[in-house]
């Protein structure tokens, strides 16, 4: 039924619109969390913007192919790696957040409030 | 204008746009302070070449591409897992090192907790 198709398929005007948004919205965030990793001041502010709209911005895409495919398979397999990046970022960003900070990464001046308390072991340990 | 022409200029876009992050991410990762900032501008080139791959994928009409680029995402997060175990049990900045500079020992405790309670400590003294 399916052959393996290469190159162009017929595709719908709204399918090709709908496609074209996400992959236009998905590269800006991308575009976004990269220019906020070189801009913030501090880790945990870069953090904040790397892990979230660099996370939206690679599911967007990533849900745009599964998409364009027209294929209710590779679509679901798209959401599910969505699903697992929505999943994974948070921890990995929690983990590298309390590792910097147990090894003594300093919080920029203009922060407001540190609310865990400094490790004393962690940079002599 | 066709859908097929609409879809290419929109991954066209995206892939110049993509290529611009990476550039940013690289320039982050080329000066970032410490160890840590390095970690996370893998894992943030890790995302961008996510996107590239689905970006490429709707180009060329692989459908296999996604897979990759789950399989791609699995690696950078077990990836910034290890780097973060690392950092714990080694300590940030491998241009410092700990043992032969004493100076950063001493700053350490100026913020947070400890160094409210040596204020107070202080004034209660003074």
């Amino acid at each position: 039924m399916e052959a393996v198709m290469i190159g162009e398929e017929p595709i719908g005007m709204v399918v090709a619109v709908i496609v074209a948004l996400l992959l236009v919205a998905g590269a800006l965030f991308s575009l976004l969390a990269a220019l906020g990793l070189l801009r913030f001041p501090d880790l945990y502010t870069r953090m904040h913007a790397a892990s979230k709209a660099g996370t939206i911005g690679s599911g967007l895409l990533l849900i745009a192919a599964g998409i364009h495919a027209l294929d209710a398979a590779i679509l679901l397999r798209a959401f599910a790696g969505f699903f697992f990046f929505l999943l994974t970022a948070p921890v990995s960003a929690h983990l590298l957040a309390k590792a910097a900070h147990q090894a003594g990464q300093r919080l920029h001046p203009i922060s407001v409030t540190d609310q865990m308390p400094q490790d004393r072991t962690g940079t002599d340990g | 204008m066709t859908p097929a022409d609409l879809v290419h200029s929109a991954t066209t876009f995206a892939l110049v746009t993509l290529s611009l992050a990476l550039v940013l991410t690289v320039v982050r990762i080329q000066r970032g302070p410490s160890l840590a900032d390095r970690v996370l501008g893998l894992d943030m080139l890790v995302a961008i070449a996510i996107g590239f791959i689905a970006a490429i994928a709707i180009r060329t009409g692989f459908n296999l591409y996604i897979d990759i680029a789950i399989a791609l995402g699995l690696v950078g997060f077990l990836a910034t897992v290890a780097f973060a175990r690392f950092i714990l049990a080694r300590g940030l900045s491998p241009e410092r090192p700990q043992t032969a500079t004493p100076s950063p020992e001493p700053r350490l405790p100026k913020r947070g907790k400890a160094g409210q309670a040596a204020r107070r400590k202080r004034r209660s003294e003074g």
